[in-house]
């Protein structure tokens, strides 16, 4: 029963949901390992860029742009704007966690993953009244689903930085020869192409490519960003035409 | 720009991003027209990666079918569509890749 679950209950319940995604997620990491390497960042950085960052992609940008030499300041702008996702992610959970302690938003926060949200929301939605906002006090239901959250985004956070060490490592040790740098477009390949769903989403995909190969002479890759913005508003225009 | 900056920079930029509406915008709703904007930003960005990474080599655009990482591409994105399996796409990417440059330079 969830209205009585323990702290400790709901925490393994969180990693217990957690566990397929975490499959998934390995090799990712792994890959990021190898492929910061690669792209010239040092192991410390590869590694605390996991802690730091901590966001597959942006952390896969900005070994690319590393690697292809594009100025700080860009690419800051595009890991910041790949990132910009997750203000749906604080919006979605923002009601649920409203009545607990800062810390508990500081650290629920910084666990706040594409993975970790997945899990979580699901959650949330099966064990919360529909729309959480109408609620004024503590929501009525358990007390204790933050830990649920904290369970499924501790298990992310190790298995993203033990999966990074081991491409760290694998990285050292394959030879330079290996295509390696071929496994960024891959992954986001990977991420990507299941997100199509709709007319929408695959026009802001397409434009934005199609723009990007347009504008591959712009100085300090700054048509990435120009590509990334009008692939935003085609897929605006496209949804509104519908 | 040190790297280590640009590190903690994305990070912050990041972990603001993430306790935006947990934490400053606790009573206010997101508009909708960002809501909606925000949807694309994944599929935007990182096609804008992916395209040229495939057809460009040089500086110039190559489309032809000696192009090694378009037809690696194209297979896995293939892969991807029909899978949604992330380790499988990668690694038939590779591999494609790797056999497509063993053949070409064998001939």
């Amino acid at each position: 029963m969830p209205s009585f679950s323990s702290p400790r209950r709901q925490f393994l319940a969180g990693i217990t949901a957690e566990l397929p995604i975490l499959l998934g997620g390995i090799p990712f990491g792994i890959v990021y390992g190898v492929v910061a390497l690669a792209a010239g960042l040092t192991a410390w950085q590869a590694q605390a860029m996991s802690a730091i960052v901590f966001a597959g992609s942006a952390q896969f940008i900005t070994a690319q742009l590393v690697g292809a030499g594009a100025p700080g300041l860009v690419i800051i702008l595009t890991g910041g704007v790949v990132n910009m996702r997750h203000a749906l992610y604080s919006a979605s959970v923002a009601p649920y966690i409203k009545p607990l302690r800062p810390l508990w938003k500081w650290l629920l926060g910084y666990l706040l993953t594409d993975e970790a949200y997945a899990v979580t929301i699901t959650h949330y939605y099966q064990n919360t009244p529909a729309d959480p906002s109408h609620e004024v006090g503590p929501p009525s239901v358990s007390r204790h689903e933050h830990w649920y959250f904290l369970g499924s985004g501790l298990a992310l956070w190790s298995t993203w930085q033990a999966s990074t060490a081991v491409g760290v490592f694998l990285g050292a040790v394959i030879p330079e020869s290996w295509p390696l740098d071929f496994a960024v477009p891959l992954t986001f390949i990977a991420l990507v192409v299941p997100a199509l769903r709709d007319r929408a989403s695959v026009s802001a995909g397409v434009i934005a490519g199609v723009v990007a190969v347009l504008a591959v002479g712009m100085p300090l890759k700054l048509g990435l960003i120009a590509a990334t913005i009008i692939g935003i508003v085609v897929g605006l225009w496209v949804e509104g035409r519908a | 720009m040190n790297l280590w900056l640009v590190m903690i920079a994305i990070g912050l930029i990041t972990y603001a991003t993430r306790l935006s509406f947990i934490l400053i915008f606790g009573q206010m709703e997101m508009p909708h027209n960002v809501r909606r904007a925000l949807r694309f930003v994944p599929a935007a960005v990182l096609s804008a990666i992916i395209f040229p990474e495939m057809l460009i080599r040089d500086g110039t655009l190559y489309l032809s079918p000696a192009n090694e990482h378009l037809l690696a591409g194209l297979l896995a994105s293939l892969v991807a569509w029909r899978t949604k399996n992330a380790l499988l796409t990668i690694l038939t990417g590779m591999s494609a890749l790797l056999l497509l440059q063993a053949l070409t330079h064998q001939f």
